[in-house]
């Protein structure tokens, strides 16, 4: 029988997971060391989540998240070292040192941030998608939001427009039970996000979103869908993350044992890899190999982010607005 | 680039058909300029500024959006960030107030937040301002909300063709830009419309509308042709003004205003707005920091009242600047009290 995925795509997406793991880790090293600052929101607990997604994708779609967006640009294949140095506010980093954690951009990787603000980046991606369309480049938006953004008011105009000009979108939402400090029980009234598009015929569905071909078969589902001209489509991730909802959050509105039990038993990345051995007969020597050399680049992203200098002070007024206009 | 050619002719139109020209050469020079908002395209826009424009490029360039301005204008940005030139429409710029979030910290913020990589080019425009009898929600004028952000140009002519050959630079314009019209206009005809499709003005130039020695009434939108019907009672009473039209907000002609001022050592602003924190409070601190020592009497503001517009004819009046508060303004600060 053939499985759904060859053991060398296997160990490319276990390796993505594992930069995203080891990476996020690092930077709250970083952060406790004081070399980062800020807002600084971990993704560790949903990596399977964007390394699904981002592995179905085609070079023309493009990616928008919000402010827990490392594992977004690491899978989207953007450098760790300019991610790392931007978490760190150096010269070297995505932003020249101007974003930090929440706003980081690659036209190159057709990533598009990095939003802070709640929601604003689903209506943003519903224009992304507007353009593939107008622009026939048959490309696909792939607009995440967490299940706090899903009850923002400017999503369900995105849905509608989405709907109506059956724009190229997939909306992932990525349940990880916590709009920050409240859970979904306090917080939506009706726990099944994927369903919310039912008004406008959208479809939706809900995947465990710890379980990485679990993603990967919906997504390919959801993405032909919206490729194929249909318009948009949802998917809503059952996922969890282990740190709190940024680094400044002790996350006491849940109990180490629930913790516990989603690390013990549902943990993307040991399922994954036990799932390698035991089934598509991958041997420890081929992950360790792997683990080693994502290990080496996560050092040398953390050393870069270090010595990466710090913007000179006339950066202060560069970016502000584009030259080459017509006034100029 | 600014291209001015020479020997073009001017013809009179409304400041409203100026608009619809200036998008429709803007749209048949560059195929991924788009206009979105309510009622532009079947209804050929609110107040008939797109009229024709459904017609000549069809529903994928002019989109009809549902009511909801969070979203298109969210989607706007998005559709810029893809490579496309959204051209905005807000019925009234009123409603911009629920897309605020998405023009400051979408639009103009990322440019900066994300090292120069973005950018954002999509015009926001509408009616700004107070109409006539409308009330508190619909009469508000935004100048120096948005005129406060960097990252933004905010552009208000008078003239229609101004209106036309500013709304083209900011067609062109690789930032955001707010472009604010106003409804007592749309229907005024103007003898100053280029013909000629490449007849861009650049945006941050301020124009003189009137030559005068003795006061500098600053000016932007409808309030220049108040401040010009000022200048010429002012005039009857041997007080010669001199009329700057700001046309542009930010960036403002620093350099237009000081020259006048360092000439007639005095100045009124106007403006329909609130007085705290307004275009007026910037113009005065301006003049502070660039003119001090050529001013002659302290800077005079004469604003819209400090209070939500009122509905009633006589309290409307009374809340928004009138020829005669300007002339006695400027009689003011040329100590020519009656």
């Amino acid at each position: 029988m053939a499985y759904p995925i060859s053991p060398e795509k296997a160990l490319e997406a276990y390796g993505d997971m594992f930069l995203i793991r080891r990476f996020e880790e690092r930077a709250a090293q970083l952060y406790g060391m004081g070399l980062i600052a800020g807002f600084c929101h971990l993704y560790i607990g949903q990596e399977a989540v964007v390394v699904g997604v981002q592995s179905i994708l085609k070079p023309q779609d493009s990616l928008i998240t919000a402010y827990r967006d490392h594992g977004h640009m690491l899978a989207a294949g953007m450098d760790p070292k300019g991610v790392m140095a931007e978490l760190t506010g150096r010269s070297g980093g995505y932003s020249r040192g101007k974003g930090g954690s929440m706003h980081m951009f690659s036209r190159e990787k057709n990533f598009f941030g990095g939003h802070g603000i709640v929601g604003a980046q689903v209506p943003i991606g519903t224009g992304l998608a507007f353009a593939h369309k107008y622009n026939e480049d048959e490309g696909v938006c792939i607009t995440s939001m967490g299940d706090g953004a899903a009850n923002q008011g400017q999503v369900y105009e995105s849905y509608n427009m989405a709907a109506l000009w059956k724009l190229p979108v997939v909306y992932v939402i990525e349940n990880n039970g916590y709009s920050m400090g409240t859970s979904i029980a306090r917080s939506a009234a009706g726990p099944n996000f994927f369903g919310r598009g039912q008004g406008w015929d959208i479809p939706g569905e809900k995947v465990d979103g710890m379980q990485l071909l679990k993603v990967q078969e919906a997504a390919k589902r959801a993405v032909e869908h919206a490729r194929s001209g249909k318009g948009p489509y949802i998917l809503e991730m059952d996922t969890y993350r282990y740190r709190g909802h940024s680094m400044s959050d002790p996350a006491k509105y849940r109990s180490k044992e629930e913790v516990e039990d989603v690390k013990q038993n549902r943990d993307p990345i040991d399922h994954f890899r036990a799932y390698m051995i035991t089934t598509l007969k991958v041997s420890e020597a081929q992950i360790k190999t792997i683990e080693d050399k994502v290990k080496a680049v996560v050092a040398e992203a953390v050393e870069f982010s270090k010595t990466s200098p710090e913007p000179d002070p006339s950066e202060l007024y560069t970016d502000i607005l584009k030259e080459g206009s017509a006034t100029l | 680039m600014i291209v001015e050619p020479k020997n073009q002719s001017f013809v009179s139109m409304t400041v409203r058909e100026a608009l619809r020209d200036g998008m429709a050469e803007e749209m048949q020079r560059d195929k991924t300029v788009f206009l979105m908002g309510e009622e532009v395209a079947e209804y050929n826009g609110a107040y008939k500024i797109s009229q024709g424009l459904l017609d000549m490029f069809g529903a994928k360039r002019v989109v009809d959006t549902p009511i909801t301005e969070h979203g298109f204008a969210g989607l706007g940005v998005g559709a810029a960030f893809g490579g496309l030139r959204p051209i905005v429409e807000f019925m009234t710029f009123n409603f911009s107030m629920q897309a605020i979030d998405q023009i400051i910290n979408s639009a103009a913020k990322t440019l900066y937040m994300s090292g120069g990589q973005m950018g954002c080019p999509i015009v926001f425009r509408g009616p700004n301002g107070a109409a006539s009898r409308v009330g508190a929600q619909h009469s508000h004028c935004y100048a120096s909300w948005y005129a406060h952000c960097p990252g933004l140009k905010v552009i208000s002519p008078y003239s229609a063709g101004d209106a036309k050959a500013l709304l083209k630079a900011a067609i062109r314009d690789p930032n955001p830009v707010i472009f604010l019209e106003n409804e007592l206009l749309y229907g005024h005809s103007f003898d100053d419309v280029s013909s000629d499709p490449e007849h861009v003005l650049p945006i941050g130039k301020a124009l003189i509308r009137r030559e005068g020695k003795d006061v500098t009434l600053v000016a932007f939108s409808l309030m220049v042709g108040k401040a010009l019907e000022a200048a010429e009672q002012l005039a009857e009473q041997g007080i010669d003004a001199e009329v700057i039209d700001l046309r542009t907000l930010r960036p403002l002609d620093i350099e237009t205003i000081v020259q006048s001022v360092k000439k007639t050592n005095r100045v009124v602003s106007i403006e329909e707005s609130w007085p705290f924190a307004g275009i007026g409070s910037e113009i005065a601190a301006i003049m502070m920091e660039h003119a001090f020592d050529y001013l002659d009497a302290p800077v005079v503001r004469v604003t819209g009242a400090d209070v939500p517009m009122p509905y009633a004819a006589n309290l409307e009046h009374l809340a928004l600047p009138q020829v005669d508060a300007i002339v006695e303004a400027a009689k003011a600060v040329c100590y020519r009290g009656d």
